[in-house]
């Protein structure tokens, strides 16, 4: 049976259609969630799409939060529903406290928008299963608040229980602490990613399709579990 | 009516670009002596009734402030009958 991943529009996402085509092109059914909808439809992943969530008012993410859907979304992801947040939503993720940390503003201050490469730390979340061990991958970034912020402690227990998904390489685009692009929750099926999977799928569009790995990983995830 | 002000400021250890990006347009206004900057917000919160520092102060903690980031105070603002300029 195809898999069905729900891919949440709060008001001010943006890219929520490129995400179900990244879906798609990846050979699963996209399923639209409506942010006022606390209900799921049965899916068996969801993805918080990026954009500007409520217009990033008070703090990116801060109101998404507390939206109808992320009730089901934070009760769903500690049963192990798989939830990939990119860009805003990993900075709702964090504000939901599914992750630890926050995202402030770019050390530079500058909106930051060009193809960026990374390194894939953790290949065994539900999120990057298809990735070699410290495969480099080249997708684009674009973000004005997505330096990765977190206590020395919270720090020290992610790099030891190699919670760092992804990392930046060949130049850190924000002053995120050490060059953090992606995180996992404790469980593994809950990630945050600030770069966009989404926007690499195609080779008209993209710099790569190296972002398509995200996609097809979490159905390889899917399979294996049923 | 009642007002609460919150005033919400990145926590001393968060780096504060904004604040820095002032320090650093400070020398073209011929200020030379700021050693530091830092950038919050402040908030009001007009209460219809009395004031209700415990609900503001569970506003600010679950939704006007980051934790991870942010630390805030709060306190009863006292309001003259006219309304300030």
């Amino acid at each position: 049976m195809t898999a069905r991943i729900g891919v949440v529009t709060f008001p001010g996402s943006l890219d929520d259609r490129d995400a179900a085509r990244a879906v798609h092109l990846a050979g699963a059914a996209a399923i639209p969630l409506w942010h006022a909808d606390a209900e799921l439809y049965g899916v068996d992943a969801v993805i918080l799409p990026g954009g500007f969530s409520y217009g990033d008012y008070l703090r990116a993410g801060a109101i998404a939060r507390f939206s109808a859907v992320m009730d089901s979304i934070v009760k769903a992801a500690g049963d192990g529903l798989p939830v990939l947040g990119i860009c805003n939503g990993f900075q709702v993720l964090c504000e939901a406290h599914l992750l630890p940390g926050a995202l402030t503003r770019n050390q530079h201050l500058h909106f930051r928008n060009r193809d960026q490469g990374l390194r894939i730390e953790n290949n065994a979340t539900a999120w990057t299963v298809g990735y070699q061990p410290r495969q480099e991958i080249v997708i684009p970034v674009k973000n004005g608040e997505g330096c990765y912020m977190a206590d020395a402690r919270t720090l020290d227990e992610l790099e030891a229980e190699g919670r760092v998904v992804a990392r930046y390489i060949r130049g850190n685009p924000n002053g995120s602490l050490h060059d953090i692009a992606a995180i996992t929750n404790a469980a593994g099926n809950v990630v945050g990613i600030m770069p966009h999977p989404e926007h690499a799928v195609e080779v008209l569009t993209g710099p790569s399709i190296d972002g398509l790995g995200i996609f097809t990983s979490v159905l390889a995830h899917l399979g294996a579990r049923v | 009516m009642a007002r609460v002000v919150v005033d919400v400021m990145l926590k001393p250890e968060i780096l504060d670009p904004q604040g820095q990006a002032v320090v650093n347009a400070l020398p073209r206004l011929g200020v030379v002596d700021v050693a530091s900057v830092r950038i919050g917000k402040r908030i009001e919160i007009e209460f219809e009734g009395a004031a209700d520092l415990e609900r503001a102060r569970d506003i600010a903690d679950k939704l006007l402030a980051n934790p991870v980031i942010e630390d805030f105070t709060l306190r009863v603002e006292e309001r003259p009958e006219v309304e300030q300029q």
